[in-house]
């Protein structure tokens, strides 16, 4: 008996001693992946820069849209897979109201009055941007009826079913029934074939030794900085994104110090539902908009957020730049064809989900 | 209160059927044309009900919810086609496989009837488990919501590979062609009734395979899973490895589906498998019928189904051309709906879940209910 509590101490003693001599390796280990991610950005902006500069639009509109995604998941404790189609919907809402077009019956568009393309120089383009101030407005009325739709869907299908004591699968798999509903309406209203905002040739903008870029992503770009800004402010220097953050990290302790949980989940849903639609709308400007589009949306952003680490704001837009940035590098290599943009991004996902699981900002236990 | 849920059940599956056999006979006032509507549409549904049931092994068993479904029905589809083709003539067609031909040449009788056929419904079993253990072993003991949107991933880089790549499944063109078990056998007006019978045969076959499994000791430690996972380890019962059983026979059973319907189509091309149809419709099926119940399944299957045949009948009524040419989408939408819809009002499905441990419990219980009684 003894013997044994002796043995234990000094296998204790051992493993204590073990613990401080450290090796290079647990020194430089964390710094691993910023190294790799640093030295990747670099490489890439130097050596790629077209698809670079590409990427960081695409990655900064996933990385605004997982900012939504993992807060909504740390607040509201919705594993939101109808994500993807939210984008997609708010994006269809800008363009009813830019256009006022619906799908006909046959062939060709019901075209609605009062829509904001017929404002006195509305699509009068500004600038070398293929649009005028009408895209603009109507990217912010889309992105703003967007949140009253989420606020109701929460409301009428989420909330009922947390109440009830449904698991996280439960309500994964609601999220999917929202998803496929809200694709279906898009198909019920605008017909099944891709639209754009604006048709017609983009006008590209030439600075000395920067490449050609396409004058409606510097727009894209200031929003998306726009809206990064906003989104900073509002949940690292107010109370309610403090909230917001207590909420994300642990609900039962942000409960306990007396935060409205009810006001903050709804909150949750207007600065992320927001900011996720308006992401979808400038995503749309981007590429175009198509109701089949949203489900396949959901890979990226879910990757963006799981790389930067579920529940942490500011590590799912970096997760967004850096899915972006290697989605579009990777396929500009000319190895691989254009159509396995999505395998990359899946690639990336299955490897953070095995070598990382808690991401880059993640809480690490 | 399940007399009241057995009611609805009988009174929904009733009214589909009271669809399905009143509309075509409205539009074209014969029996035959009636029943030669019918019959490949329930061969259809024998089909779809073999997925449901794969997706019930996983989700209403084994609690994992597979998003990717597409992918396995794909791959088993494309499979089929591969094993059962002739050889590509490099052309017209690329592909790998194309090995129908040296199939039927096998000394048995009348091989070439069944043996290619046999062969490429076990090969598509066995690609999609293949595909599936290596999926989901790393991911599976994480988080359920990262295998899930792992699974979509999966699905859509399949639909890429399958688009891209010509010389493994001849890209967008697809694969036609696609010989029919049996087909040598039978007359052609036949052939419809005869394959209907094959896919019956087969659903029986997964029908009490997955029943037998799921009573058995191995089938209680996936509900008691999917119940309670920590108390369920703490029962001494390796749940990753349970887990991944339950995944995988799943998958199996969709890859078998997956080429009974390259079989029914005739033809495979990336098109056939989108998210709706892979996996969105089969989702509705299993959730509007009932999780975790194979009766619920087959009868989510029927009323799914029935609906979506249904609304194509209507295509064929003299209706407003704003609505017609909207049927298709908001069938489309139906399909979510129904899924948000049960869950909210009625989330065991309309045939619900036994609340069952075990059948030697359930004579127990009878045994001791019976004494008590004699005792008194």
């Amino acid at each position: 008996m003894a013997q044994a509590v002796e043995k234990s101490v000094v296998e204790r003693e051992v493993a204590l001693a073990r613990q401080r001599t450290t090796r290079w390796s647990q020194t430089l280990g964390p710094w691993v992946p910023w190294l790799l991610i640093g030295g990747f950005a670099a490489w890439s902006a130097v050596a790629r820069t077209d698809q670079f500069v590409v990427g960081v639009i695409v990655g900064s509109l996933y990385g605004l849209a997982a900012v939504g995604l993992t807060l909504i998941y740390g607040i509201a404790r919705v594993s939101h897979f109808a994500h993807g189609d939210v984008m997609m919907f708010a994006a269809y809402l800008a363009f009813f109201a830019l256009t006022g077009a619906v799908v006909g019956s046959q062939t060709g568009d019901v075209v609605f009055p009062f829509h904001l393309g017929q404002l006195p120089g509305a699509t009068e383009p500004i600038w070398r941007f293929s649009f005028g101030y009408g895209l603009v407005l109507a990217i912010l009325i889309g992105a703003t009826l967007a949140v009253p739709v989420l606020l109701a869907i929460d409301r009428f299908v989420y909330q009922p079913l947390l109440r009830r004591g449904s698991s996280t699968a439960i309500l994964a798999v609601a999220s999917l029934g929202v998803a496929i509903s809200m694709r279906g309406v898009m198909l019920l209203i605008w017909g099944p074939t891709g639209r754009r905002y604006v048709g017609g040739i983009r006008t590209t903008v030439d600075i000395p030794g920067l490449p050609r870029i396409v004058a409606d992503q510097f727009f894209i770009m200031l929003a998306a900085g726009v809206l990064a800004t906003a989104a900073y402010v509002v949940l690292y220097r107010t109370r309610l994104g403090t909230a917001m953050r207590a909420m994300a990290d642990n609900a039962d302790l942000a409960r306990a110090s007396g935060i409205d949980i009810a006001a903050t989940r709804r909150w949750t849903w207007v600065v992320g539902g927001g900011l996720t639609a308006a992401a979808g709308c400038l995503l749309a400007l981007q590429s175009q908009l198509s109701p089949e589009l949203g489900f396949i949306l959901l890979l990226p952003i879910f990757a963006s957020a799981i790389l930067g680490g579920i529940g942490s704001p500011h590590g799912a837009f970096l997760g967004g730049l850096i899915v972006g940035v290697v989605g579009e590098v990777a396929v500009g290599l000319g190895v691989i064809s254009p159509g396995y943009k999505m395998a990359v991004i899946f690639v990336m996902l299955i490897a953070v989900i095995l070598l990382r699981p808690r991401g880059l900002l993640g809480a690490q236990s | 209160m399940t007399r009241r849920g057995n009611l609805l059940a009988i009174v929904i599956v009733a009214l589909i059927t009271a669809f399905l056999v009143g509309l075509p006979l409205l539009r074209t006032g014969s029996i035959s044309s009636v029943v030669s509507f019918l019959v490949p549409s329930l061969a259809t549904m024998a089909i779809f009900a073999i997925v449901c049931i794969g997706l019930n092994v996983q989700w209403g068993y084994t609690g994992i919810f597979n998003f990717g479904v597409v992918g396995f029905f794909m791959v088993g589809a494309y499979t089929a086609a591969i094993v059962t083709k002739s050889p590509a003539d490099g052309q017209f067609a690329t592909y790998i496989g194309g090995l129908g031909d040296a199939l039927a040449a096998v000394p048995l009788p009348g091989a070439g009837a069944w043996l290619p056929f046999l062969v490429a419904i076990i090969a598509a079993a066995a690609l999609s488990a293949a595909l599936a253990l290596p999926l989901a072993w790393p991911i599976v003991r994480l988080r359920e919501d990262y295998l899930a949107i792992a699974l979509i991933g999966a699905a859509e880089v399949l639909r890429r590979i399958a688009t891209e790549e010509r010389w493994l499944v001849n890209g967008s063109r697809g694969l036609g062609g696609i010989p029919r078990p049996l087909a040598g056998w039978v007359n052609a007006d036949a052939y419809n009734y005869v394959f209907l019978l094959i896919v019956v045969v087969l659903l029986l076959l997964v029908y009490v395979l997955v029943d037998r499994g799921i009573r058995s000791p191995w089938g209680r430690v996936l509900r008691a899973i999917r119940e309670d996972e920590d108390a369920t380890a703490a029962a001494g019962k390796d749940v990753v490895a349970f887990k991944l059983q339950g995944f995988v026979l799943g998958a199996a059973i969709m890859g078998a589906a997956g080429a009974l319907f390259a079989f029914q189509q005739g033809a495979v091309s990336p098109e056939t498998f989108t998210h709706f149809f892979g996996t969105f419709i089969f989702w509705a099926m299993l959730i509007a019928g009932g999780s975790g119940n194979m009766v619920g399944t087959i009868v989510g299957v029927y009323v799914i189904w029935g609906l979506w045949s249904t609304t194509l009948q209507l295509q064929g009524f003299d209706l407003p051309a704003f609505v017609e040419g909207r049927i298709p989408h908001l069938r489309d939408t139906l399909v979510g709906v129904i899924i948000v819809v049960v869950l909210l009002v009625n989330p065991r499905g309309l045939v619900p879940e036994r609340a069952r441990v075990s059948r030697w419990l359930d004579r127990r219980v009878a045994a001791m209910r019976r004494s008590e009684a004699a005792g008194d």
